[in-house]
């Protein structure tokens, strides 16, 4: 985790100390906004994993000398197959197609959204299906 | 099914343990294996390269003379723009990150798959309806989007741009952004989260590593742009005045906002093809990465650097800081200058290997390095005054993304017998390879010669000038050479069609892709080799050296026809 850590935060200052400069001299708002954003961007993931890199031992990923058996044991769940992304890419299709063709476009678009909500979270909750 | 993973100790090849899932295009429908998104991915977004390829070949074709009449003038305005906006938003990033990134990175860190493949799966699905909803346009009665790929305020407003074909290209940009955000957050987490014990961060490819640091990239600058068109939808119809003067707003707070997401982006589709090239360097000259730790540096400067040089595309609108810009983009050059020593650095001395991808790669590096060339004169201001919107610029960026195709092949070449467990023809992958590099080149250096002489880009007529004519003749001929590489790739695919099995590792490669079957199975992996460098498919493959003396390797044969 340290070297994930630093990675985000050094880059969250690299942009800070941009954004200062930047901002102080060329008194340009969108830039200077954007920038302090991306600044945030960084602290926000960085300052977690250090937090936690503090605090928890070397994962087997991070130790060089690991061998692959320190690593077996449940590495997570992994979902076989799922219509669900699927629906839900479609809803999310109709839903911008109402940008353009119509409002009416927004009844498939949110209802194929709202059914892959609920059927995404409870093929989650049960494990998942093919 | 949902599958509760345990790491595989076994150094023996365990019972097949295949995957009984749908067939068919249920299965394509309901997958979330990232190998068979990758492989969508790729196939989509080559579909999208012959696509916008044939819409650039049309525009040479009505370029070949000055009062072209091949199409009109609005359809040329739809043409470039649906030629930039296909290669920029829908080729050369889904691509890279969506394609070949989305196959090989959890394979290069010893993953099962993306850490949530359900995500991944979303993103492929937002990516094809996004690449869809652009292409609409074409079907609508206004015609497709034609303000050019950057859609600059005022000309993008609702009375300038009437029509359903820009709102289409708005829409399916939301589409394709959500996508590039969630593919963002998937490679961060697999790469933090899901590597193999003993992948420590500096074991990692270089491929992986340019890839985790574009997915921040695409995370820090893909959502300003989503921000941007929805501001620039509500100025078209909800009546807001971001970006009207009428209404007390600013036209160029929209090429602020476009250019933060738009110059970060242009590493976005650089960096993965970086990585590209870097790995077959090194595999082709049989040598480890030189400077890995300098190369990953590089990596993270140019990164970092990306998100201050925006304005160096607005230099002439006379409202932004020119010194700031001038200095940093000029900054960008020192750790790019820095790979490509790394590469030649590579090549050195090594036991070269001219496979069909490692041409394209030294193509990649030939081309790119003229790209990055004349980019640094774009980045002096007074320079950019004189050839800003004329074909100079044009050249430049096309020497840039031109290269960018050549590594992509050289990664299709050289990762495509892990993926599909077969191999291309050589022998007509190399002369492919000499279509797209000289065509590149014949098509770009006119171009350079006649934005000097100041023809400017976007314009579907131009002057009787004789010299003008030629140089435009001329491209149009490299246009025509790089179609026919295009075609030759289609051959290829057809004559080499399952013919060459390709075995787990025909390069003797180096990474932990190559230590898998061809294709992998299902979840990648039936054992890990142990990881003690960032080689250890090589390391294992070869106990008896660390390092390889001049002049002792063992020559691979290959059953394409050729070898070395
Ligand atoms: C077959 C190879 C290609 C040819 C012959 C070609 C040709 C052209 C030409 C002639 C123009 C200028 C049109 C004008 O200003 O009137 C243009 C514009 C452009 N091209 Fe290409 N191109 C090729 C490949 C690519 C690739 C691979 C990319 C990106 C990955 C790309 C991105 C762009 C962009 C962004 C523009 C600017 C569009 C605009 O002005 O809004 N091109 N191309
Ligand atoms: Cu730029």
């Amino acid at each position: 985790m340290r070297v994930e850590a630093k990675l985000l935060l050094g880059l969250g200052v690299f942009f800070g100390v941009m954004c200062a400069v930047y901002w102080n001299w060329s008194l340009e708002n969108a830039g200077g906004v954007m920038m302090f954003a991306g600044m945030l961007l960084c602290f926000l993931p960085g300052g977690y994993y250090y937090f936690w890199s503090r605090r928890m031992k070397a994962r087997p990923e991070d130790d060089p000398q690991a061998t692959p058996a320190q690593g077996a044991g449940v590495v997570g769940a992994f979902p076989g197959t799922s219509i669900w992304p699927f629906t839900l890419g479609m809803g999310a299709f109709f839903s911008v197609l109402a940008l353009v063709f119509g409002i009416w476009f927004l009844v498939p678009g949110l209802g194929l959204v709202f059914w892959a909500v609920l059927g995404g979270t409870s093929e989650g909750r049960r494990g998942g299906r093919v | 099914m949902t599958d509760v993973l345990e790491r595989p100790l076994h150094l023996e090849e365990p019972d097949h343990h295949e995957h009984h899932g749908p067939s068919g295009l249920l299965k394509w429908l309901t997958t979330t294996d990232h190998k068979v998104i990758g492989l969508s991915y790729t196939v989509t977004s080559v579909i999208l390269l012959v696509i916008g390829g044939a819409f650039a070949e049309i525009i040479r074709a009505q370029l070949a003379s000055p009062n072209g009449t091949l199409v009109s003038l609005a359809q040329y305005n739809e043409l470039f723009t649906m030629h930039g906006s296909v290669m920029i938003y829908l080729f050369a990033g889904p691509f890279a990150f969506g394609g070949l990134a989305n196959i090989i990175v959890p394979i290069q860190v010893g993953a099962p798959d993306m850490a949530f493949p359900r995500l991944n799966a979303l993103s492929y699905w937002l990516y094809l309806t996004g690449s869809i909803t652009m292409l609409l346009g074409f079907f609508t009665a206004g015609g497709a989007a034609n303000f050019g790929w950057v859609a600059y305020a005022p000309l993008s407003n609702s009375i300038n741009t009437p029509g359903a074909g820009a709102d289409l290209w708005i829409g399916g940009l939301l589409l394709t952004g959500f996508s590039a955000i969630f593919t963002g957050v998937n490679l961060v987490a697999t790469i933090f989260y899901l590597r193999a014990p003993g992948m420590t961060m500096f074991r990692m490819p270089i491929f992986t590593w340019n890839m985790l640091v574009t997915a921040i990239l695409i995370l820090l600058a893909f959502p300003v742009l989503t921000a941007g068109l929805i501001m620039l939808y509500a100025d078209r119809h909800f009546g807001t005045h971001i970006f009207s003067v009428a209404g007390g707003g600013v036209p160029v707070l929209w090429q602020h906002i476009f250019w933060f997401w738009g110059h970060p982006e242009v590493y976005i589709l650089a960096l993965p093809f970086f990585g590209m090239a870097t790995e077959i360097f090194a595999v082709f000259s049989r040598k480890p990465v030189f400077g890995y730790k300098g190369m990953i540096f590089a990596t993270i400067t140019i990164a970092a650097l990306s998100l201050g040089v925006w304005a160096h595309h607005m230099f002439t609108t006379g409202v932004v800081l020119l010194p700031f810009f001038s200095i940093m983009s000029l900054l960008i050059a020192v750790p790019t200058g820095i790979k490509i020593f790394n590469w030649i650095g590579t090549m050195w001395r090594g036991q070269v290997w001219f496979s069909t991808a490692m041409l394209m790669a030294i193509g990649f590096l030939v081309t790119f390095l003229v790209g990055g060339l004349t980019g640094v004169y774009l980045a002096s201001p007074p320079l950019d005054f004189f050839t800003h919107d004329t074909y100079f610029v044009v050249a430049h960026f096309h020497s840039v993304v031109m290269a960018l195709v050549l590594a992509g092949m050289g990664g299709l070449y050289y990762w495509g017998p892990k993926v599909t467990g077969y191999m291309l023809n050589e022998r007509i992958g190399k002369i492919q390879f000499w279509f797209l590099f000289v065509g590149t080149q014949v098509f770009t250096m006119p171009l350079y010669l006649v934005g000097l002489r100041g023809m400017p880009r976007r314009m579907a007529i131009y002057p009787h000038d004789p010299q003008w004519k030629f140089l435009n003749d001329v491209s149009s001929l490299g246009a025509v050479l790089i179609g026919i590489s295009t075609i030759l790739f289609v051959v290829n695919l057809v004559v080499s069609w399952k013919k060459y099995p390709a075995g787990d590792n025909p390069w003797d490669a180096q990474t932990l892709e190559w230590f898998t079957t061809s294709p992998p199975p299902h979840h990648n992996f039936y054992r890990l080799p142990p990881i003690r460098s960032e080689r250890p498919t090589w390391d294992y493959n070869h106990p008896e050296h660390h390092a390889v003396p001049h002049g002792q390797h063992v020559e691979p044969v290959l059953t394409t026809g050729e070898s070395k």
